[in-house]
């Protein structure tokens, strides 16, 4: 009797072919007993919620507060969904962290990679954006999304910026301002009225307070969102991630409201 | 194979009656027949330098490196056959990023020095394959700060705080051995390591040969990365002016 | 509790692998000319996503593809599509003609029959009798030759716009009179762009900015072409069929 466990719960009959009748492809041993029991993501479990990018006149600046929240719980308070990638890259992360920690290792891997070769190419934002696009697409052509919108930032050392997203359709775009998750109803207008048009004059400390006033919209209307941040520049001299920080925020007005859900007195 | 003991040099997998595997000794000659590298422990780091002789004018110059990357922090200085020395360095690419994957961490240059042992030797074994051609000078500074392994073509490996190999490490042992290693700069390891590539050189039988430098350390963000090019400049100056003096 | 319920079976969720990113494209054969055009909005339900999302690509000097739907399956098939048709190029010394182009186009995208690629596509160009063409397709690859269409969010605005217009449906000539079989390169741009604009002010998704290609065939005159504002040549051999690119702006709102 065969104990393979390929062949576990076949018919004990055409087990053996001992005249090579089926094809290779279609024997008992190359067939997948498991297939069925293969699963793939159909929801994110351990989630970030939106990152925020701009171009400015120096570079392109990226926040993302430091929120992994639990369904409702806000459950891990000191995650960086920042990256540095190669030298002149920073990529945010929203969605589920576990598929960020696997595409962080994934980007680590190809940039030793292209090191190793040290034959004087650099892995720039365009080349990192395009990779993960072609991943996150791949994957869901194999319906088994990498369930993440991310933002992809750069500035080449001549100071040619770049800024582009891409979700776990695979959906590429680019534009001066960018948001994802929550943040692409409640920053991206507010973005979008700040930057565009002035993408070539505004400093970097205007940059900063764009961002920052965005942050602290999403911060009072994002259940999901935490008032702890950083911020993420990379301009022609490289990468600079910035330490966490927090913004005073203020609730007194919150007392005097009347009218919502229960309490109505 | 008459009783005078000949024919045990054809194969790797078979020993001479007197306990010796020739294939490897033959190995050995490949690697002595070419230019000299030379790996240098110091105190916050290491350094490689490589005499690659030039056999044709018509090469570009910076071709055919003899100094590559490993990882991040790895590097390695391969003498005998520069085929065999890619062969490797591709290996022990593979290796570091397979034990990345599995650790989710650089390697200790113990473990790629063991496990690239293992890959030479392996090569040892067989009548179907012909042992490496090259003893390999790998270095890093890891979690237990620099580190400096060479792999010869039977396989072994050994730690040292100075290397050198291919056809002038005898007298780059002796002028290493004069060094105080560990209690010099990497910076200074530079000058020390041009100084010696340029006097083990034989100009009498060898034309040409480039001189090829690379460092790990705190000056390299503990990066593998050649020598800056200002430093690597007046380290070679003066090797050469050093020579002038010798002489 | 109403006796009418019913408890609920095991819910199944499934990952959606497609999105809809908006849009509208349109193209109209003339006797020796061809124009492609989209506008250059992506969208996800009421999301603009970028204002500048190219859906119309010069494939070759004699032939422009524009898709449009999902947006993801649309940059991979147009890359797929360059990719054979550089090939192609490799193999035989020469650009692909574009009824090939068509045919090449239709055996991709019914090769993905049991998992399309979410996209409508109209190719554009001159045939290699010297004609404009233009030939539409269906996400699983059914297409035809045709002179004028219209595809994406504003297709049901702008089809029968152009089917009165260019078809001259629903028109009667004066008598001892006939409509024309093909309209002057002139009249069809006049037509693409009010076309973008009113669809621009009927549908949420369309707007930002037009893009416009002409492929003029062997030569065949210019007639004016230079006039436009802001036009550019996109030709890479200089005695054969010419490409140019007009950009104009649509409405933000």
């Amino acid at each position: 009797m065969d104990h393979h466990p390929m062949n576990w719960g076949r018919p004990r009959n055409d087990m053996a072919d001992p005249y090579g009748t089926y094809p290779i492809p279609q024997r008992p041993m190359n067939t997948q007993t498991f297939e069925d029991s293969v699963q793939h993501t159909q929801q994110p479990i351990v989630t970030g919620a939106s990152v925020l990018a701009i171009k400015y006149a120096n570079g392109v600046m990226l926040a993302a507060d430091n929120l992994a929240s639990y369904g409702s719980l806000a459950r891990f308070k000191d995650v960086k969904r920042v990256i540095q990638v190669g030298s002149s890259t920073i990529v945010g992360a929203s969605g589920d962290m576990s598929d960020f920690q696997y595409l962080q290792r994934e980007l680590d891997e190809l940039v030793i990679d292209e090191i190793t070769h040290s034959d004087g190419h650099n892995l720039g934002a365009k080349e990192i954006h395009e990779y993960l696009s072609n991943l996150l697409y791949a994957r869901r052509s194999k319906i088994n999304p990498l369930w993440n919108s991310l933002l992809v930032g750069g500035c080449s050392p001549e100071g040619k910026r770049f800024l582009a997203y891409v979700d776990l359709l695979g959906t590429t775009y680019s534009a001066s301002t960018l948001a994802t998750g929550y943040g692409a109803y409640i920053a991206q207008p507010l973005l979008r009225k700040a930057v565009e048009g002035r993408e070539d004059t505004l400093t970097e400390a205007e940059a900063v307070k764009i961002l920052e006033d965005s942050l602290k919209v999403l911060y009072y209307r994002d259940a999901r969102s935490l008032n702890k941040y950083q911020i993420a520049k990379v301009t022609a001299q490289g990468v600079e991630i910035s330490d966490s920080k927090s913004q005073d925020t203020t609730w007194g007005f919150a007392e005097g409201i009347r009218g919502y859900g229960a309490q109505t007195q | 194979m008459t009783s005078i003991g000949t024919g045990y040099d054809l194969s790797a997998s078979t020993y001479s009656p007197d306990g010796r595997i020739f294939q490897v000794e033959y190995a050995n000659k490949a690697v002595e027949n070419s230019g000299t590298a030379i790996g240098l422990r110091v105190k916050d780091g290491i350094v490689f330098a490589v005499e690659k002789l030039v056999h044709s004018k018509l090469l570009v110059p910076g071709a055919n490196r003899r100094i590559m990357t490993v990882d991040r922090h790895v590097g390695l200085a391969t003498a005998g056959f520069l085929a065999d020395g890619r062969t490797i360095a591709t290996r022990a690419r593979d290796e570091s990023a397979g034990y990345r994957q599995t650790y989710l961490t650089p390697p200790p240059l113990k473990t790629l020095a063991d496990r690239l042992g293992l890959y030479v030797q392996a090569y040892t074994l067989y009548s179907s394959v012909r042992p490496f051609g090259i003893s390999t000078i790998l270095g890093s500074v890891d979690k237990d700060g620099p580190q400096l392994y060479v792999i010869e073509p039977s396989g072994v490996f050994f730690g040292y705080h100075g290397a050198a190999v291919g056809k002038g490490r005898q007298l780059a042992k002796t002028e290493l051995e004069k060094i105080d290693l560990a209690n010099i700069s990497t910076r200074q390891a530079v000058k020390e390591a041009a100084r010696i590539i340029y006097l083990v050189h034989d100009d009498a039988k060898e034309k040409e040969f480039e001189l090829e430098m690379s460092w790990i350390g705190d000056e390299s963000n503990g990066l593998h990365q050649p020598v800056p090019k200002d430093l690597f400049d007046e380290a070679e100056k003066a090797a050469k002016e050093s020579l002038e003096n010798f002489e | 509790m109403s006796d009418t319920v019913t408890l609920a079976g095991p819910q199944q969720r499934q990952f959606n692998p497609y999105s809809d990113n908006g849009g509208t494209i349109l193209a109209v054969a003339g006797a020796n000319f061809s124009v492609i055009a989209g506008d250059t909005r992506q969208s996800e339900g009421y999301n603009i996503q970028t204002r500048y999302a190219p859906k119309v690509f010069r494939l070759t000097d004699k032939a422009v593809l524009a898709v449009n739907g999902f947006a993801a399956d649309g940059n991979m098939f147009v890359k797929k599509v360059k990719q054979r048709l550089e090939w192609y190029r490799h193999a035989h010394s020469k650009d692909m003609p574009l009824r090939s182009i068509a045919r090449l186009i239709q055996s991709m995208l019914y090769g993905r029959r049991f998992f399309p690629y979410y996209v409508y596509n109209i190719l554009g160009g001159i045939e290699e009798d010297g004609s404009g063409a233009v030939y539409s397709f269906d996400p699983v690859g059914s297409y035809e030759r045709e002179t004028c269409r219209a595809a994406g969010a504003a297709q049901s605005l702008v089809q029968p716009f152009l089917d009165n217009q260019i078809y001259f449906k629903n028109q009667v000539a004066a008598p001892g009179t006939s409509h024309p079989s093909h309209l002057p390169l002139s009249d069809v741009l006049a037509l693409v762009i009010d076309s973008f604009t009113s669809a621009t002010e009927r549908h949420i998704e369309v707007g930002d900015g037009l893009e416009i290609f002409i492929v003029l065939a062997r030569g065949a005159p210019i007639h004016g072409l230079e006039a436009i504002q802001g036009i550019q040549e996109m030709t890479s051999n200089a005695e054969g069929e010419r490409v140019f690119i007009v950009r104009r702006v649509l409405k933000y709102d």
